[in-house]
């Protein structure tokens, strides 16, 4: 393209006179090899021009997620609201029932009979520590000898 | 309409949006947000979308205006957005680096103009609006828009040649 024609086209871009063709012209004349050395200047502005519209979005627009969130968290909302109402009933149902139970279970009426159960469940509780002191017992030796060496 | 009638009736102009938004709130993220916003808005609009005769000039227009507030409320809340840099070029970079640095330049220097001028450059020099849909998307008239449109190409011009002799001398 001869260049008094596109200096005269430039000249009309500046005044904001250009259609788009005449736009597009230029584009294609900056973005060629042979631009006229006192026309360089305006090379990187319409390289810009046409290098940003290759800029694209790349992300997904959720249209749905909004009235679909809304459903989802009245039926959240009244199903914890439901188990809230179930667990209540339920746990004090729970605990009512031992209440009636505690007082059928593990209760003799014959005070001999208690304190023999009495005796024999002390027994077992104090055979069983017995055992675990036992044990304990070798500590003494280390103790003793210690006690041998470094003398207070 | 159902949600894929809808899809092919934003695709044209989904970028667009994402680009004006970009120009406008400079970071990538942000003009993501605004692209959802407005095309969330659109979406819940879709019942009376029929009454408008051209879609696409209003998802401009609300994506200006969405972009305008919220640079108005950054900058009362007192806020700057960082400029970020572009990493979308990177086939390029090794080949013109010297140019790449230029285009920065013009990127810098449009940043600088007035929100009304960007916006008037991204419509006519990026997107290639004709004069009456950019009437439309910023309701002025095209005399005005012509006007204002050589005033921001001059003024880049200006700054293009003042970097450009910086460079040499």
């Amino acid at each position: 393209m001869e260049l008094d024609k596109i200096e005269d086209i430039l000249e009309k871009y500046f005044q904001g006179e250009t259609s788009i063709a005449e736009e597009n012209q230029l584009k294609e004349y900056f973005s060629s090899s042979n631009v006229a050395q006192h026309l360089e200047q305006y090379k990187p502005i319409f390289g810009y021009f046409s290098q940003v519209k290759e800029q694209k979005s790349t992300q997904e627009i959720p249209l749905k997620a909004k009235k679909r969130n809304v459903a989802w968290l009245s039926i959240a909302a009244s199903v914890v609201v439901l188990l809230g109402i179930g667990t209540y009933f339920f746990v004090s149902e729970k605990n009512a029932a031992p209440a009636v139970a505690q007082s059928e279970l593990g209760t003799y009426d014959n005070p001999e009979e208690a304190l023999a159960a009495t005796q024999k469940a002390l027994a077992l509780l104090s055979n069983n520590v017995n055992v675990g002191i036992e044990s304990v017992q070798y500590i003494q030796e280390y103790q003793q000898s210690k006690n041998k060496i470094f003398k207070q | 309409m159902n949600q894929n009638v809808f899809i092919e009736l934003i695709n044209p102009f989904k970028d667009k949006v994402f680009r004006l938004a970009k120009r406008l709130l400079t970071s990538t993220e942000e003009a993501e947000d605004a692209t959802q916003e407005v095309m969330v808005k659109l979406w819940n609009k879709k019942d009376n979308l029929d009454a408008y005769n051209n879609i696409e000039a209003v998802a401009m227009t609300m994506t200006k205006n969405y972009c305008l507030d919220q640079l108005k409320s950054k900058r009362a809340g007192n806020l700057k957005i960082v400029h970020n840099n572009f990493t979308d070029r990177e086939p390029q970079l090794d080949k013109k680096l010297e140019d790449s640095n230029s285009l920065e330049w013009v990127e810098k220097i449009i940043s600088q103009l007035p929100e009304q001028l960007q916006i008037l450059i991204q419509l006519r020099d990026v997107e290639q609006y004709e004069f009456d849909e950019i009437a439309k998307i910023v309701n002025m008239n095209e005399t005005a828009i012509r006007v204002a449109l050589s005033r921001a190409r001059k003024k880049i011009r200006e700054s293009m040649v003042n970097t450009h002799s910086y460079g040499i001398r």
